[in-house]
């Protein structure tokens, strides 16, 4: 009767393949392998396109020198809907694989993306007075942009409040599908409503086509941004795991050796 | 199932009729309010009206909303249904349905009385009527995830409001610019067939995300 019992139940199931990153433990050492070139790839790049944008970059011949302030808000803004997306991406294996790790990361991408957003929004701000004589325009790009502030104000509200860890990840999980559907909505409503309702006053897309040091310092910023997006949230990623893994033995283990090497 | 859930709804609803009567009241006021605001400068309202009336029905979708799963929540009722073998998103639907029976259907109703009170000319009134039917379901749908998520959670009044209101632009963008469109003398149609698409699109997405949430919020609760 006891011949084809099944195995007896291990502690965590060995996982194989690239499912083995599912693991917290593993995608701590993992993170923090990301951290610190991260970082620095971060700061040589913020410098360096900053640097090419500020000082190298020609004048614009319509703008003048406020049009530098694109060097910073644009790829803010680039990024902060990336997020989002990364999000959905994460809410998405999360719950089809229904991992832990997947919604750690999901969370720890979220203030990010909200700082991102928040930074592109002021940028614009303070670009918009000099060149259309005003901080906010109800163009559609703008407007989306603040639902998009909007959408991770939500998220980010959401999964704070709920006290129950498993139905916060899931339930930011659902909020930023249902957010991620709805972006190409929001965008084109609010594309069709500015249209309809100031004509094209503000145009954007027209600006001439940029010299290849701005774009050159332009993307550098990005990719500024993007490294330190992956710092951050590896940072914020492995603060999760230890909060939520703090009773595992892995946790104490490493914070016994760390105890260890401070005393020392 | 379907059909019995529906009945029980609607008739707790007739017997709660005060509360139901809130939200409308609610859209009333807020309707009457913006004069008060703004003057009573005729074309200015006949300018407003429209939008004014779109935002008052949204906010009033928006305070009915907690009350849409709270009661089979508190009394266990919820739970009892997802054990059932009934699918979920069905009776979802369902109640769903109901609730905006009780609460969308009598906005629909009174908004050509206030758009009298805009002094809206009488050409524009089917084409208000027509958009808050359409776009009111969508609102009840997508509200109903929002309520769903939020359900049992602390500040969650506060909460819906957030989730929701960036989903509903859409929606207040297609209805409001209906209206706008007859006004225009530009033609409502592709603006009514967006708002058809989005009850489509909602209605065949909003149920599933909802009875997930549910499921979550009664197995965590």
């Amino acid at each position: 009767m006891n011949e084809h019992r099944s195995p007896a139940p291990q502690d965590t199931p060995q996982l194989t393949g690239w499912r083995r990153f599912a693991s917290p433990a593993l995608c701590y050492r993992l993170a923090g392998h990301f951290i610190r070139p991260c970082t620095k790839l971060a700061i040589v790049l913020t410098l360096a396109g900053l640097y090419l944008g500020f000082f190298v970059a020609p004048t614009d011949a319509v703008q003048g020198e406020v049009y530098r302030i694109i060097f910073i808000h644009v790829p803010t803004a680039w990024m902060s809907m990336f997020i989002y997306l990364i999000m959905a991406f994460w809410a998405v294996v999360g719950l089809v694989m229904k991992t832990r790790v997947s919604f750690m990361l999901m969370r720890a991408l979220a203030p990010t993306g909200a700082i991102f957003c928040f930074l592109a929004l002021w940028t614009g701000a303070l670009w918009g007075r000099p060149t259309w004589g005003s901080y906010w325009v109800w163009d559609a790009r703008l407007t989306s942009q603040l639902l998009l502030m909007f959408l991770y104000l939500g998220f980010i509200a959401l999964t704070h409040s709920i006290e129950d860890l498993r139905r916060a990840d899931f339930a930011g999980a659902i909020l930023a599908l249902v957010g991620a559907l709805n972006v190409p909505v929001i965008y084109f409503s609010v594309k069709w409503w500015s249209t309809l309702h100031q004509g094209a006053s503000v145009s954007l897309s027209k600006a001439p086509s940029m010299a290849t040091t701005m774009l050159v310092a332009m993307l550098l910023v990005a990719l500024a941004a993007w490294a330190y997006t992956i710092a951050v949230s590896m940072v914020r990623l492995r603060h999760i795991i230890l909060m939520r893994e703090r009773r595992s033995t892995w946790v104490r283990a490493l914070l016994d050796a760390q105890e260890q090497k401070e005393t020392a | 199932m379907f059909a019995a859930l529906l009945r029980r709804d609607l008739l707790l609803a007739w017997r709660s009729r005060a509360d139901v009567l809130v939200s409308l009241t609610f859209f009333i006021i807020v309707a009457c309010l913006f004069p008060f605001g703004v003057g009573s400068d005729k074309e200015l309202l006949i300018r407003i009206g429209p939008g004014v009336l779109w935002v008052a029905a949204l906010l009033s979708v928006l305070l009915s909303l907690n009350r849409l799963f709270a009661q089979d929540y508190a009394d266990g009722t919820l739970e009892q249904w997802l054990l059932s073998d009934t699918p979920a998103p069905l009776w979802v639907a369902a109640k769903i349905l109901a609730h905006w029976i009780s609460t969308g259907l009598p906005l629909v109703l009174i908004s050509p009385l206030l758009a009298v009170l805009y002094e809206l000319p009488a050409e524009w009134l089917p084409t208000l009527a027509v958009s808050l039917l359409l776009g009111t379901p969508i609102l009840a749908l997508l509200g109903a995830v929002g309520a769903a998520l939020t359900l049992g959670v602390r500040a969650g009044g506060v909460l819906i409001a957030l989730l929701v209101l960036p989903l509903f632009v859409p929606v207040l963008i297609f209805g409001a610019g209906a209206v706008q469109a007859v006004a225009d003398g530009t033609g409502a149609t592709p603006w009514l067939l967006l708002l058809g698409a989005g009850d489509l699109a909602a209605l065949s997405l909003a149920p599933l995300a909802c009875a997930a949430a549910l499921r979550l919020a009664v197995e965590s609760g």
